[in-house]
């Protein structure tokens, strides 16, 4: 099976005196779902952030969808950003824009034609249960109601990959459940791969999966 | 009401940059008008023990317009005393020559100094008298303005880029998010920041727009034109057209260019 992500004795800091991931080994198959957890400030949300290139490996290598993050210029990152989908805690919407746009975002980025654009948002609105809310701008919904938002985003182009930062954090469970459909969906029908950082796994997860537990600046994968 | 004090600031310090520039190019302008009235009276006396051809007076210096020999006639009227003809006629002889020479242009004390130095070479050119003492005092005033505005709009040019560059740093922090978030989905540059040079950009039109009705009225100011004809200057203060589409690739530019040099300064935030 390919691997999406491979990464040989990656070592991760944010400065010289601190390793939060240190000489960490492992890989991850296409398809598949994978959770890492870990405790607060145990390095999840920093190897998260290597996976999309914000922060670079002090030492090793990680290759992400064939692209190795050491040293990658910023056009190749740029391009290896339009084939991944990220949600976060924060949820990180463009407040000036209507949820219609932010959905829009990576599809304008992948230069889609305007009518393929708005058809595949009006699908994902009513895939998240938001088709009512149209023409809203963020800070008119709820929290969970934003995460939605911000899950069809991820999904909106068929990224390769979709990297999720403690996405049902602060959100109730009617939202929570239909993200983990939503994230459990990507893997099984668009056969994405499917990395979530969190604190707990669901019980009701319907899925095979894997899990990588970091603690100590190791990361252990979990049987 | 924020956004708009933003808008301002940046459309002011544009405007500074505009108007001193402007002032610059009408100060140039009177003194190249004033500098072709001068040159119209002004003329080079040269004296010369024989008959020069006039082509090649002409060939000295390509500042030279036109020669003319004057006739000693009038001089030898006022000597015509108790003198008889065939001694006048050998007087005439006896004369040297003088050539009243019309220049292109006004010259600068400079310029009057090397014409000099060019005609004494002629071997056949005695004298040269180019009434520098009589160089026009108003010419000089004009020159020394025109000096002094040019260092005061390099101060404003240089004051008002930081301001804008302070001013772009500013606008790019408030968009700062927006710009992230575009990032970590691989947006390239120019289209994260499209928001910095679409602000920029408009306010460069703002600005060339008001700086264009400030002038339009300057240009139609009866106590502008009266204060220039006082001096025996006429001249167009403000070209509709010409000036606009100049003022504006001024100001578009100069906030093009340093929107992009903040936009390459920006760095990823981790």
């Amino acid at each position: 099976m390919d691997k999406v992500i491979i990464a040989n004795n990656l070592s991760l800091s944010y400065s010289d005196n601190e390793v939060i991931i240190n000489k960490a080994n492992f890989s991850i198959n296409t398809g598949s779902f994978v959770f890492i957890t870990g405790a607060s400030g145990s390095g999840k949300s920093t190897l998260l952030k290597s996976l999309y290139g914000s922060l670079k490996a002090k030492s090793g290598s990680l290759v992400v969808g064939g692209v190795e993050l050491k040293g990658v210029s910023t056009s190749k990152l740029n391009f290896l950003r339009r084939h991944i989908g990220i949600v976060f805690q924060d949820y990180k919407l463009i407040k000036e824009w209507t949820i219609e746009k932010n959905i829009m975002l990576p599809l304008i980025i992948n230069g889609y034609d305007k009518t393929v654009t708005n058809t595949q948002v009006e699908s994902l609105l009513k895939h998240v249960r938001l088709n009512h809310q149209m023409g809203k701008f963020p800070k008119e919904l709820s929290g969970g109601e934003q995460q939605r938002v911000a899950m069809a985003r991820a999904l909106s182009h068929n990224p390769i990959l979709i990297l999720a930062d403690e996405p049902t954090g602060n959100l109730d469970d009617y939202s929570s459940e239909l993200i983990w459909n939503l994230l459990e969906g990507a893997t099984t029908q668009l056969k994405t791969t499917v990395i979530v950082v969190t604190h707990h796994i669901p019980e009701t997860m319907k899925i095979d999966y894997k899990h990588f537990h970091i603690e100590y600046g190791r990361i252990d994968e979990v049987n | 009401m924020k956004s708009i004090k933003n808008h301002i600031s940046l459309v002011i310090a544009l405007m500074s940059i505009l108007f001193s520039l402007q002032i610059f190019v009408i100060t140039d302008r009177a003194i190249d008008s004033y500098k072709e009235n001068l040159s119209k009276n002004y003329s080079v006396v040269v004296v010369s023990k024989k008959i020069i051809h006039e082509q090649d007076i002409l060939n000295i210096d390509s500042l030279l317009k036109s020669v003319s020999e004057l006739a000693p006639d009038e001089v030898i009227a006022r000597l015509n005393t108790g003198i008889g003809k065939k001694n006048i006629e050998l007087l005439k002889l006896t004369l040297p020559k003088f050539y009243k020479i019309k220049l292109k242009i006004y010259p600068t004390p400079a310029e009057i100094e090397k014409l000099t130095q060019k005609f004494l070479l002629n071997k056949s050119i005695i004298k040269v008298e180019t009434f520098t003492n009589n160089l026009d005092n108003i010419y000089k005033l004009l020159l020394l303005f025109k000096n002094i505005v040019t260092v005061f709009s390099i101060s404003i040019f240089i004051v008002t880029t930081l301001l804008i560059i302070k001013e772009l740093r500013i606008w790019q922090f408030q968009h700062s998010e927006r710009m992230n978030i575009m990032r970590l989905f691989g947006a390239p540059s120019w289209l994260r920041s499209g928001i910095l040079f679409r602000l920029a950009i408009t306010d460069a039109i703002i600005a060339s727009i008001l700086i264009f009705i400030i002038f339009i009225y300057f240009s139609s100011s009866k106590w502008i034109l009266h204060e220039f004809s006082d001096i025996g200057i006429t001249l167009t203060v403000f070209y509709p057209l010409n000036d606009f589409l100049y003022l504006l690739g001024v100001a578009v530019t100069l906030a093009t260019i340093l929107a992009a040099l903040i936009v390459m300064g920006h760095k990823e935030e981790v």
